[in-house]
């Protein structure tokens, strides 16, 4: 088998394997909403209420521990 | 980071990219209408000696409206949602206000180099690549530079999550950076031979592998630089300015993925029919035709987020010009796979087919969406309302006409062309001469060189309207939450 051929069947199976892995992750999306893990919605809220003194969506645990340690 | 109550976004470098945006637009634009209209009128290539031909224009017309407007539109954005999105102002930092003003300052000087080298006639001849080496080692600068911005200002975010128009720009920066590296390797001639120009190079591949490497890269700019950066302002304002929220996150990171997975194959459909493996061939086109999917999965996801709220497609010009954009973007992205397939490519490769199609993507989706971001951002910026919506209203319309009649014109002129290049008598000749198309697709030709014309009056009316708003409109009290205030 010559190198074309075996990049040809690398191209097919690697991009069999993507399609796997694509199609993982919609199944994973849905499912972790559906058993209730996470709310995937929420975080179109971002860009809505985006003011510098807004609360986060989800705080940074390390902006969080920087502002407690200022606040001491 | 300091807690500060009076902490507000610093827009400085955002304003710094604003300005450039209107500046390489009316510049990138008006070479454009001429280089269209020396296509209809050749006496137009005259008018400054080597300087004003269309083999020397070209490039500069290219270059300047994908690095030099939409990068520009690209960075303004960014640098103004970055922060937002983040929860984190520039100002928190000193290091990345000071690495944000430089990538400003050497991407501004390096724009204004590479533009002036390609007038003169420096280049490497790779379509979209044309910079010479030493041109290609300070844009390698430039964007390390974006990327310490973006994975600085990340760093000292308050929001844990990155709202998806990040990921959009995160790819963007790591999409170009792989590419441009790839298709720039070159060996400066210079050094290895020890004569010739210091700035003369050729490239690291050679013949087919040459081509394939060049569209990659060619066709992922439009990716990485036309598309990605492109959804990301998307779905940023126009959530932001209806005020409703995206109509499902969980398509938005599909469509993410979906593209990121197909977009970077689809490069060698610029090659069908030449020296490259069949098989490769086959899978551009493949690919290209499944784009339509993540692209479309976008593109629906944004008018889904207009449900319920259509009404303000009629009050606000800004949503308007979003609206529309994302279904250029639409029809931009079922155009490319229908040319993409083999048997539509027999015709529409090489022909204006093609010019036509780049075009209302671009100038339907790119620049509008680049327009509405930076409208959007103005008041925010400057404090100050939009100076008129009338203007806004006449140059919406003006700037469509001028997209429709270009598009259309082209797909006539592409068609006609590619059937009587293919056109035999019933001996098997050919029917038609190479001048006998020329002399149909006169009057084609025309009417894209008025379409530019309009297109750019309505370009220079969005300049107006921006200065205007920048300088001498009401002042705000106060920043609006949702949509931009105009007189």
């Amino acid at each position: 088998m010559d190198i074309r051929n075996i990049q040809g069947y690398a191209s097919f199976f690697m991009t069999i394997f993507l399609v796997i892995v694509l199609y993982g992750y919609i199944i994973h999306l849905y499912r972790s909403e559906k058993r209730g893990e996470r709310d995937y919605e929420k975080y179109g809220n971002i860009a809505l209420d985006d003011e510098i003194d807004s609360k986060p969506i989800e705080e940074n645990p390390k902006a969080m521990s920087e502002n407690e340690e200022q606040n001491k | 980071m300091q807690s500060n109550a009076a902490l507000e976004y610093d827009y400085s470098v955002a304003k710094l990219f604003t300005y450039t945006a209107i500046l390489f637009g009316i510049l990138g634009m008006t070479i454009g209408t001429l280089i269209a209209s020396q296509m209809a009128f050749p006496e137009l290539n005259y008018l400054f000696g080597e300087y004003g031909t269309f083999s020397r224009l070209r490039p500069v017309h290219t270059t300047v409206v994908v690095y030099g407007f939409t990068l520009s539109g690209v960075w303004a954005t960014f640098y103004y949602l970055g922060q937002r999105v983040l929860k984190v102002s520039m100002a928190e930092s000193k290091f990345l206000m000071f690495i944000g003003k430089l990538h400003f300052w050497l991407y501004f000087v390096g724009a204004l180099v590479a533009t002036i080298s390609l007038l003169m006639g420096i280049t490497q001849a790779k379509e979209y690549a044309q910079y010479e080496w030493p041109i290609d080692i300070v844009i390698v600068i430039i964007w390390v530079l974006w990327g310490i911005s973006i994975f600085g200002i990340i760093g000292i975010r308050r929001e844990k999550s990155l709202y998806i128009s990040l990921w959009y720009y995160i790819a963007c920066f790591l999409g170009v950076a792989m590419l441009y590296l790839f298709n720039n390797m070159a060996v400066p001639t210079y050094f290895v031979s020890g004569m010739g120009s210091i700035l003369h190079s050729v490239s690291m591949y050679s013949g087919t592998n040459d081509a394939l490497v060049q569209w990659w890269w060619g066709h992922n700019a439009v990716a990485f630089v036309f598309t990605v950066p492109i959804v990301a302002m998307i779905y940023y304002f126009l959530p932001k300015e209806s005020g409703q929220a995206i109509y499902s996150y969980k398509l938005s990171l599909l469509s993410f993925w979906g593209l990121m997975f197909v977009y970077l194959w689809a490069g060698s459909h610029h090659l069908l029919y030449s020296t490259v493996p069949d098989w490769m061939q086959t899978m551009g086109s493949i690919f290209s035709v499944v784009l339509i999917l993540p692209s479309w999965g976008s593109a629906i996801n944004m008018l889904l987020t207009m449900k319920g709220e259509w009404n303000q497609l009629t009050e606000n010009p800004l949503i308007k010009f979003m609206v529309l954009a994302s279904t250029f973007y639409m029809l931009s992205t079922l155009e490319g796979p229908i040319q993409a397939i083999k048997s539509v490519n027999a015709i529409a490769h090489f022909t204006d087919w093609i010019p036509g199609h780049v075009h209302d993507g671009v100038l339907g989706w790119v620049v509008f969406m680049v327009m509405a971001g930076l409208f959007h951002m103005a008041p925010r910026m400057f404090k100050r309302e939009i100076y008129s919506k009338k203007l806004l209203e006449a140059q919406f319309w003006l700037q469509t006409t001028a997209v429709v009649l270009y598009f259309t014109s082209m797909w006539i002129a592409g068609i006609t062309q590619g059937m009587m290049w293919r056109a035999v008598d019933e001996y098997g000749n050919l029917m038609y001469s190479f001048i006998d198309t020329v002399a149909v697709l006169h009057p084609y030709y025309a009417i894209r060189a008025l379409s530019g014309v309009l297109y750019l009056v309505g370009f220079l009316m969005f300049a107006y309207n921006m200065i205007k708003t920048m300088s001498s409109s009401r002042e705000l009290t106060e920043e609006p939450q949702f949509r931009s205030p105009m007189a």
